[in-house]
């Protein structure tokens, strides 16, 4: 792998670590399965990239995206609680119907961000290259949002909400609301996922309305790895897990890529099926183990 | 204090499963009652309790608690006055929590959640202290998941959660009958040192004959979505097991099926 290879995916393990964590939330906290984010990662990009282009500063661009992932994913809270409708389907119908939104929003189904100001730019006048201004930038955003996030998770509402996930009817007799509590939950893990978009937008130099196709699997990917490997009891460190998850599967991915086998080599389209079998594995290999040593036992 | 004003409850309405759980039951509880409520299966004990508890709500009749008609009520806003304890130990507790968190959440039943810690110093030392009243060691493992607890420490912390914040009413659905013979007695006598430190006005549903007449100060029977025999005072205290058979035959005409009333 090239100096230039392992930059560009520990930014992206960063900046595409926002989602994961976002993802940590509705997966892991609520137990909700939620697919709203590959619309609401667009969605941020789009927000963020209209805004950018109306001369906004890049900055305060981020915050008008977070409150739109915020509302798509209270949409998709407010089916599911309200309307009774399964959580996953609720998910994917807000996500179908951000692809609309999201084309509306950019007017177009893309939108370049050539010579615009972007959020890495004060760090380019510092003289810093992408490579080091990428990690750099993304890095320190995606630890105070960790940080962010174990502080509020040990407060009272944070508390609440992940018994939410753990025993809604414990919760319920503890006299918690769990229709506000998923509502709030999943509007944050959104609010999260455009922020990301926002700024993958910005790094990447353009907005696409196809740029969240695939991005919950690597959600997911990133956040089994990480419990896999960093997996521990605290929620602390289950959160830092994730964050870590999401740079180890980006450099994963730089790897496979750079791997050549004879005339065989991996190409960019192969991540989303190599990202599958990873999931998959993942899941399977606790039953696995069990069979395993159930076999040897006899 | 709580009071059921002809609560009626079908299960399956206009399907031809259609059953009447509850029919026009009455029942008027008063403040510091410790009401044990017994009847065979499907006499609509749990129901009863749901109605009360906002899980079910009834269609027709009112249910009133402290002079509020808190029928309509959804079930996280009456847990504010109602502490609960569930049949299934698993029920009452979070396991991915730690034990001074499940603490936490239950001493904010019915105030405002906002954005402070969720365990504070002082909690701990408070949270220790009301540890210590269950006998079971667990003032020494704070910070211990609740999910490696066995059933009955379970049990025992769900009940301590439901008195956290002093209920105006605390129900408890055979919160017992879940548990090995030896568990169930220490959560029994658990139940009644706490609900006379505090004077709680309980009702208690068992499947246990001896155990219905042991506590309380009164007792109540149910029979096919009705209340077919409500005791208090020296009636209840002289009650014997053969006695409340007999009530029962005398009163329906027919024989008790003990399918799960235990008469031991």
């Amino acid at each position: 792998m090239t100096w230039y290879a392992f930059s560009g995916a520990l930014e992206q393990g960063f900046v595409y670590g926002l989602m994961v964590l976002g993802v940590y939330i509705t997966f892991r906290v609520l137990h909700f399965p939620d697919l709203t984010v590959d619309g609401s990662l667009p969605l941020g990009a789009a927000v963020a990239s209209v805004c950018i282009t109306n001369g906004w500063d890049p900055y305060l661009a981020c915050v008008p995206a977070m409150l739109a992932g915020f509302v798509a994913g209270m949409v998709t809270g407010i089916l599911n609680t309200k309307f009774k409708i399964l959580h996953l389907l609720a998910s994917i119908l807000t996500m179908i119907a951000l692809y609309s939104i999201n084309i509306r929003i950019m007017g177009r189904p893309n939108m370049a961000l050539l010579n615009q100001e972007i959020v890495l730019d004060p760090l380019f006048a510092l003289g810093l290259t992408q490579a080091v201004a990428g990690p750099l930038l993304f890095g320190v955003l995606a630890v105070a949002v960790v940080g962010g996030l174990i502080w509020f998770l040990n407060t009272e509402l944070g508390q609440a909400m992940r018994a939410t996930g753990d025993n809604p009817q414990m919760i319920t007799a503890q006299g918690v609301d769990t229709h506000k509590m998923i509502i709030a939950g999943v509007g944050l893990s959104n609010a999260l996922v455009a922020l990301a978009g926002a700024l993958v937008a910005q790094s990447q130099g353009a907005a696409d309305v196809n740029m969240g196709v695939g991005v919950i699997v690597a959600g997911l990917a990133s956040v089994i790895v990480g419990e896999t490997l960093f997996g521990a009891r605290s929620i602390g460190r289950r959160i830092v897990a994730a964050l870590l998850g999401s740079v180890i599967y980006r450099l994963a991915i730089a790897l496979a890529l750079s791997l050549k086998l004879g005339a065989f080599s991996f190409t960019p389209s192969d991540i989303n099926l190599i990202t599958a079998i990873l999931v998959v594995l993942a899941l399977v290999s606790p039953q696995l183990k069990q069979k395993v040593q159930a076999r040897a036992r006899s | 204090m709580l009071v059921l004003e002809k609560v009626v409850k079908y299960f399956n309405k206009g399907t031809i499963n259609e059953v009447l759980a509850i029919n026009k039951l009455d029942l008027i509880v008063e403040r510091a009652d410790f009401i044990t409520i017994i009847g065979s299966n499907g006499a609509g004990k749990s129901t009863m309790l749901s109605c009360m508890a906002g899980t079910i709500i009834p269609d027709a009749g009112r249910v009133v608690l402290s002079d509020r008609d808190v029928t309509t009520w959804p079930e996280w806003k009456r847990a504010r006055y109602i502490g609960r304890v569930f049949q299934d130990p698993l029920k009452g507790t979070s396991a991915s929590l730690s034990i001074e968190e499940n603490l936490a959440l239950a001493m904010r039943r019915g105030k405002m959640r906002g954005f402070a810690a969720g365990v504070s110093r002082q909690d701990r030392d408070h949270f220790r202290d009301r540890l210590k009243e269950l006998g079971l060691g667990l003032e020494n493992r704070l910070k211990d998941q609740v999910g490696l607890l066995s059933g009955g420490q379970r049990q025992a912390l769900t009940l301590l959660m439901a008195t956290m914040v002093k209920p105006e009413v605390l129900l408890l659905d055979e919160h017992t009958a879940a548990l090995d013979p030896k568990t169930a007695q220490q959560i029994l006598e658990l139940t009644q040192q706490v609900v006379e430190a505090q004077k709680l006005t309980t009702l208690m549903v068992t499947h246990n004959m001896r155990q219905a007449i042991a506590l309380g100060n009164r007792l109540v029977m149910l029979h096919q979505g009705e209340v077919i025999l409500d005791l208090e005072g020296e009636a209840k205290r002289s009650l014997t097991v053969d006695d409340l058979l007999q009530q029962f035959y005398a009163i329906r005409g027919e024989t008790l099926s003990s399918d799960r009333l235990l008469l031991g």
